[in-house]
């Protein structure tokens, strides 16, 4: 029993080493027998073809983190749709499983108005 | 594959119950744009009430739903109560004390408070390891935002910070715990793990599942505070708001008990002679260091702290006597005395609530000075908490003792009793210090009492009534704990 449900991992594993052979092989390679040759232009920092303004190492208005944050929530909360409409045709009766998931996506509705009323997206 | 069935919402009605109230409290006031104090009280308190309603009326039914990941039975029911009394206590007591602090974010605070208690209740019905991993993480994340609710006050941020990253931390080593007995066991469902071990007794001896049920278990021992995992406790109990420190000591608690006894005693039942030893120690260490920090704090909030440390002690004799012969006396000790805790403890927060006025916080053992010749009635409320938490009779605190040790000497526990009954000895020092500084000393400052409001009153006349009717007439909740631990064994 147990040893089936470790044998289960292992491909997980062997992906882990493949990946990590050919990430590190990429960069020990380019490494070894890639041509260097630098210059100001190209090793500085790549910005959409911009010319960088200064160091990105300063400090951010605390707005961004909130705004990161919310995102991730919604974001995971979206994907709890993932799983619901694989197993749609499962729930008995199927109206059951719809309207669970209206309220889901009422009560997230009342997360946005809650941070909409709160001032977070107003940004001035 | 089975098909989704319409699951049986009696097992969630108190929890949903709570839910739309805590929307419709957080709702009303962003709505309306107007701080709504009353609204808030009047809303929380009449949700909850509507919930121990449809709870009592549900205390008898055992069913189980959503593919068994939760289950009602009088266990549930019990513990459900317990959690209810105690936010009912917490929103009676908090009112005044929220205005004088000039707290903007009432609604939050009811709606926090609710959603906390709807985590707990998760945490007793759960009966699968995800779902209880649910129910602790709604309760807990609740929690630390209350404890960080005053954001200008630098101990209240400091004891919401020390909360979550410690929190956190005990909640990783949960899951970690979960993880492995997971993998050996091949379930999360506890009566399934339970099973897969009896019928394959090679388990027992398997290191991975030891590591985990320990692993297990220092997240719970974390979340009721028992030594070594104590450390977190006093800081943020002193540092959190005081009526948020009356809910935490109580509820929260009785909850991770809950769920600790439900996992051992449905998943590891066969893990027996592991635990047994493992909580005795703990047991141990917990009254000992608990009572004896609590003899040197000249803050009574942080006293108080260190008390509720002892007390996990004293709840944890009746866990390990659980593995004796009489487990439905044991286990009813416990569930009696966290009820009797909620009572006693609330109300003790709540007279601290009582003393705050301008400038004085009523957390200073010199705040007590004279309370005697103030206010007799709120010395004589206070007088009865303290001796219902050293334990003197005719008080609950005296009951919930006696039932432990009588359970602990029917086990033949007889060691650990005596450790008890000595460490009730040492913690009488420091509660009867309190009420020798109410009753023997000269106030230091004129002046009456800002924080007074009838619903401060009714908080401490149900403490009070709860703490005397328990003391007085402990048999029939016994009896009803009794009744409500048989479906665990």
């Amino acid at each position: 029993m147990q040893e089936e449900l470790i044998l289960g991992y292992l491909p997980i594993l062997v992906f882990l080493i493949i990946v990590t052979c050919v990430g590190a092989g990429m960069i020990i390679a380019s490494a070894l027998i890639g041509r260097k040759n630098p210059n100001s232009e190209k090793i500085s920092t790549y910005e959409c073809g911009m010319v960088p303004i200064k160091d990105a190492r300063q400090r951010f208005d605390v707005r961004f983190y909130l705004i990161a944050m919310l995102f991730i929530l919604f974001d995971i909360e979206v994907v709890f749709l993932y799983p619901w409409a694989v197993l749609f045709d499962r729930f008995n009766p199927v109206i059951f499983g719809f309207i669970e998931m209206v309220l889901f996506i009422v009560i997230l509705l009342f997360g946005y108005i809650y941070i909409w009323r709160k001032g977070v997206l107003s940004w001035s | 594959m089975l098909d989704i069935l319409v699951p049986d919402f009696r097992v969630i009605a108190p929890e949903l119950i709570l839910i739309v109230t805590a929307f419709v409290i957080i709702f009303w006031e962003l709505i309306t744009r107007t701080a709504r104090h009353g609204m808030s009280i009047f809303l929380g308190a009449a949700g909850t009430l509507v919930a121990l309603a449809v709870t009592a009326s549900l205390a008898q039914k055992t069913i189980s739903t959503f593919g068994d990941a939760l289950v009602l039975d009088p266990f549930a029911s019990f513990f459900k109560m317990i959690f209810l009394v105690g936010l009912l206590l917490t929103i009676a007591i908090s009112t005044r004390y929220m205005v004088d602090e000039g707290t903007k974010d009432h609604s939050e605070y009811y709606g926090l408070l609710i959603l906390a208690v709807v985590g707990m209740m998760v945490l007793a019905t759960g009966r699968e390891l995800i779902t209880i991993f649910l129910g602790l993480e709604l309760m807990s994340m609740s929690l630390y935002v209350l404890a960080g609710l005053f954001k200008t006050d630098v101990r209240s941020n400091e004891a919401a910070l020390k909360y979550f990253v410690l929190g956190s931390f005990a909640t990783c080593f949960m899951l970690f715990g979960m993880s492995y007995i997971y993998g050996i066991a091949g379930t999360t469902h506890l009566r399934q793990i339970g099973r897969a071990i009896a019928e394959n007794p090679a388990l027992l001896a398997d290191k991975g599942l030891i590591l985990g049920m320990f692993t297990l278990l220092v997240g719970f021992a974390f979340k009721i505070s028992a030594v070594p995992f104590h450390q977190w406790t006093p800081d943020v109990y002193e540092g959190a708001p005081t009526s948020v420190t009356a809910f935490m000591s109580a509820g929260p608690k009785a909850a991770a008990f809950a769920a600790m006894i439900r996992v051992l005693m449905e998943a590891l039942p066969l893990m027996k002679t592991d635990w047994e030893l493992l909580f005795t120690v703990v047991a141990v260490l917990t009254m000992t260091v608990g009572n004896l920090v609590a003899l040197a704090q000249e803050s009574v909030k942080r006293m108080l702290a260190y008390s509720s440390i002892a007390h996990v002690g004293y709840i944890l004799i009746a866990f390990v006597a659980s593995v004796g012969g009489h487990a439905d006396r044991a286990l009813s000790a416990i569930l009696f005395y966290l009820l009797a805790y909620t009572f006693m403890n609330t109300g003790a927060f709540a007279i601290l609530i009582f003393l705050r006025r301008e400038g004085i916080s009523g957390e200073k053992l010199d705040d007590f000075a004279g309370l005697s010749r103030r206010s007799p009635i709120g010395a004589l409320a206070m007088l009865i908490f303290l001796f219902s938490l050293a334990g003197i009779p005719p008080t609950a605190g005296f009951a919930a003792k006696l039932s432990v040790f009588y359970a602990a000497v029917q086990g033949g526990y007889y060691a650990l009793v005596v450790i008890g009954v000595i460490n009730s000895a040492v913690a009488a020092y420091y509660y009867l210090r309190v009420v020798v500084v109410m009753y023997m000393q000269e106030p230091a400052t004129e002046g009456g009492y800002a924080g007074t409001s009838p619903l401060l009153w009714a908080g401490i006349a149900l403490a009070l009534a709860g703490t005397i009717v328990l003391g007085v007439l402990p048999g029939g909740v016994l009896e009803a704990a009794r009744l409500s631990v048989i479906s665990l064994l």
